[in-house]
């Protein structure tokens, strides 16, 4: 039996809301505006949930890294049935340029203390769409990975992963421990109903300091400018089959 | 003399409005109508009835939590798939 499952959550911008850059073009804005779990790191806690219902696994153990607010994401994760959870506390300057590297250092350090035999995580999320947390952790690991998983299977020491690949899906067996990401259609995770979020309350969250795992948190990415996509152009009307001939010679597409 | 259901029908009403937050509609929306379907049945004492209610309001939160999740799935889907599929 796998002893423990590390999950890591992510606390972007909730995904129905209207995300603004800021008028310095610096980054969106993130004052006010609702926050959630990223949908992917939410299929991630239901697997690895599922798989401690199964009996598969001991303890779920639901990461994540950031500001004091990302409690309320662990706290989600707990609610829909993750064991305990590890707040590495991230904030200020650290917490602007925190990437996927970063991430993944701390990951691969928490997998060796926790002495976790799989972790799952989200394949991207939502707000920076790197999609590289899970395949960085399995290198600095050096553990096999598995990622855009649509279907995972635990056979004794051995993962049985399904990736969805462009054009189809590839079936593929590993040993553990080994790093999972999740695809949208791995599962449909569960609501943090309000009882549940209660009763997570009373689950213990760790705290804990890049440092104390020995993490170096600088980043070798700058980000220039955060630009919002081009507008729609308006269309116009045509009056006639001539008309509309001739705007589209005046557009160069006959 | 209170009721005995009296905590289950507050602790549905709470659950409700927890999950209201999310609604599309927006949250206000939610409670506005909340609140008016639970003070039509405000009069109601058969304790049998009352179970019923409560089974319906139950059933609408498996709806709400069902809605959600498709509302998220179709929008997830929307923005990193191709189309056709």
């Amino acid at each position: 039996m796998t002893a423990r499952v590390l999950v890591g959550v992510k606390r972007v911008i909730d995904y129905a809301v209207k995300i603004r850059v800021k008028p310095d073009n610096t980054g969106v804005v993130t004052d006010g505006v609702k926050h959630s779990m990223n949908p992917f790191c939410e299929i991630a806690v239901e697997e690895a949930v599922r798989l401690k219902e199964k009996k598969l696994v001991q303890e779920v153990v639901a990461v994540s890294c950031g500001p004091q607010q990302v409690q309320e994401t662990i706290r989600t994760a707990l609610a829909m049935g993750a064991d305990r959870g590890i707040h590495v506390e991230v904030s200020g300057k650290d917490y602007d340029s925190l990437g996927p590297l970063q991430v993944s250092k701390i990951l691969a350090a928490l997998a060796k203390k926790e002495e976790a035999s799989l972790i799952i995580l989200g394949k991207q999320a939502i707000d920076d769409d790197c999609n590289q947390t899970g395949q960085m952790t399995a290198a600095l690991l050096d553990w096999p990975q598995g990622t855009f998983a649509s279907e995972l299977v635990i056979e004794g020491d051995k993962v049985k992963v399904v990736r969805e690949i462009d054009g189809g899906l590839e079936t593929i067996k590993l040993n553990m421990p080994v790093v999972v990401t999740a695809d949208l259609r791995l599962n449909t995770p569960r609501y943090a109903t309000l009882p549940n979020i209660m009763k997570a309350k009373k689950k213990k969250i760790a705290n804990m300091k890049p440092g104390d795992l020995g993490v170096d948190m600088t980043s070798r990415v700058e980000v220039l400018r955060v630009d919002e996509p081009p507008q729609r152009q308006a269309g116009v009307k045509v009056e006639s089959v001539e008309d509309l001939v001739s705007k589209l010679k005046e557009a160069g597409r006959i | 003399m209170t009721n005995p259901l009296r905590g289950e029908v507050i602790r549905l009403y709470k659950n409700l409005l927890y999950l209201g937050r999310d609604y599309p509609k927006g949250t206000v929306y939610f409670r506005e109508r909340l609140k008016t379907a639970f003070m039509k049945n405000r009069d109601v004492t058969d304790p049998e009835k009352i179970r019923k209610l409560v089974d319906r309001g139950e059933f609408v939160i498996k709806e709400l939590e069902a809605l959600y999740f498709l509302r998220k799935y179709r929008a997830m889907k929307k923005r990193y798939y191709d189309p056709e599929h």
